[in-house]
C-alpha cells in the first residue's frame, strides 16, 4: 500500500490515466452528438473524412478536458466527485496535463481543418478556448451563471459535425446548438441540488449557494420551459420529422413535469427521500438529451427511404 | 545468473509505452487512408470540393459541357 502510493505521488502514471485526462464519458457525448450533426447534414463524407472528422472532435473534446483539470487541479482535490481524478490523486503532474492539453489541441484542430474544411477547425478551436478559458478560467469561479454561458463548449460539437460535412452553418445546426445549450443549466441545477456540499466547500459559485435552494429549485423550472420551443422547433427544420416530434413531444412533458415538481418540492421533502426527485430529473435528463439525437438519425434514416421528414 | 523481479513502475512504463505505439500506429495508418480519400477526390487542389466538383475541368472542357 505504502509502496504504490509512492509511485502513485511520484507521477508515474499509466495509460490509462491520461484517458482520464480527456474526460471519456464527457467525450461520448461529444463523438455522440457530433455523429448525429454530421450525419443528418444533407451533404455526405467519404466514411474515412466522417470517421476522421468525429475522431478529431472528440479528441479536440478531450484536450479541453485535460486543459480544464489542469486548472481545476486545486478545487478538484476538494470535491468528493473529484478528487480521485488523475491530478489531484497524484498519478499524473500538472505539467503532464497541461502538455497533453495543448499539444492535443493543436493536433486536434489542424487535423479537423485538412480533414474537412478549415470553418470546422475554427469552430474546434473556439470551442476549446471557450471551454478552458472563458468557462474554466473565468466564469467557474466568478459567477453563478457559469453553467449557463459555460454549457456553449458543450453544445458546439453537433454544429462542428454539421459544418464539416457542409462547411457552413444553419438554422438547423444553430437548433441542435440551442437544444443542449438550454439543457445544460437544469440538468447541471439538478446535480447541485443533491451534491450538497461539494460546489460550497470549494468555493464554486454554484446557484444553490449563491441564490439558495429555493431560487435554484425555481430556475430548474423557468429554464426546462425556455428549452421546450427549441426542441421542438427542430422538428419543423429540415432534419426533423414525425419521429423526432412525437418524441420530444412526450420528453419534454415528463421534463417538464419534473421540473414542476422539483420547483414545487420543499427542501425539508427532499432532503427527508434523500432528493429521490432531483436524482430522477438528472438521470432523465441525460435520457432526453439521448433520445432526441437518436429520434434525429431515426428520422434521417427513414428520409433515405423516402418515409422520414416533412 | 539472475533476473530481478520486474517492479510495479516498469509495468506502468510498459503499459504507457505500448498504448502510445499503438496510438501512433493508428494514427499512421489513418493518415495514409486520409491522403487516399483526398487525392483520390482531388481535394487537395480544391479544399472542401464538394459544391465545386465541376472546376476540375479545365475552363474551355467546363464550359463545352454546360452549352446545350
Amino acid at each position: 500500500m505504502t509502496d504504490i502510493r509512492s509511485f502513485d505521488d511520484t507521477g508515474e502514471a499509466q495509460f490509462g490515466d491520461y484517458v482520464q485526462l480527456l474526460k471519456p464519458r464527457v467525450m461520448s457525448l461529444v463523438v455522440f452528438t457530433a455523429l448525429v450533426g454530421l450525419l443528418v447534414a444533407p451533404v455526405h463524407l467519404h466514411p474515412v473524412e466522417s470517421f476522421c472528422a468525429v475522431l478529431f472532435i472528440a479528441l479536440g473534446g478531450g484536450a479541453s478536458g485535460a486543459l480544464n483539470m489542469w486548472w481545476d487541479a486545486d478545487i478538484d482535490a476538494i470535491m468528493r466527485r473529484t478528487k480521485g481524478r488523475p491530478i489531484p490523486s497524484g498519478r499524473v503532474q500538472p505539467g503532464e496535463a497541461l502538455a497533453i492539453g495543448l499539444a492535443l489541441s493543436g493536433i486536434s484542430v489542424v487535423m479537423l481543418a485538412l480533414a474537412t474544411n478549415v470553418l470546422a477547425g475554427a469552430l474546434l478551436a473556439f470551442t476549446i478556448f471557450f471551454y478552458a478559458v472563458v468557462y474554466s478560467m473565468w466564469l467557474k469561479r466568478s459567477t453563478p451563471q457559469n453553467i449557463v454561458i459555460g454549457g456553449a463548449a458543450g453544445a458546439f460539437p453537433p454544429m462542428i459535425g454539421w459544418v464539416a460535412a457542409t462547411g457552413s452553418f444553419s438554422v438547423e445546426a444553430a437548433l441542435m446548438f440551442m437544444l443542449i445549450f438550454m439543457w445544460t443549466p437544469p440538468h447541471f441545477w439538478a446535480l447541485a441540488l443533491f451534491m450538497k456540499s461539494d460546489y460550497g466547500d470549494a468555493k464554486v459559485p454554484m446557484l444553490t449557494e449563491t441564490h439558495g435552494r429555493k431560487v435554484t429549485r425555481a430556475h430548474v423550472w423557468w429554464y426546462t420551459v425556455a428549452l421546450v420551443p427549441f426542441a421542438l422547433a427542430l422538428g419543423f427544420t429540415s432534419i426533423g420529422g414525425p419521429v423526432y416530434l412525437a418524441t420530444s413531444a412526450v420528453l419534454n412533458l415528463e421534463s417538464l413535469r419534473g421540473a414542476w415538481r422539483i420547483w414545487r418540492r420543499d427542501e425539508s421533502v427532499a432532503e427527508a427521500d434523500g432528493y429521490k426527485v432531483e436524482k430522477q430529473v438528472f438521470k432523465f435528463s441525460l435520457l432526453y438529451l439521448f433520445a432526441h439525437f437518436c429520434a434525429l438519425l431515426a428520422d434521417a434514416a427513414l428520409r433515405g427511404w423516402h418515409l422520414g421528414g416533412w | 545468473m539472475s533476473f530481478r523481479p520486474e517492479h510495479e513502475i516498469h509495468r506502468r512504463r510498459l503499459g504507457r509505452n505500448i498504448g502510445v505505439g499503438v496510438l501512433l500506429g493508428a494514427f499512421v495508418v489513418l493518415m495514409f487512408a486520409l491522403s487516399i480519400v483526398k487525392v483520390t477526390q482531388g481535394d487537395l487542389m480544391h479544399g472542401n470540393g464538394k459544391a465545386q466538383a465541376g472546376t476540375a475541368l479545365p475552363q474551355t472542357e467546363a464550359s463545352q459541357g454546360a452549352a446545350p
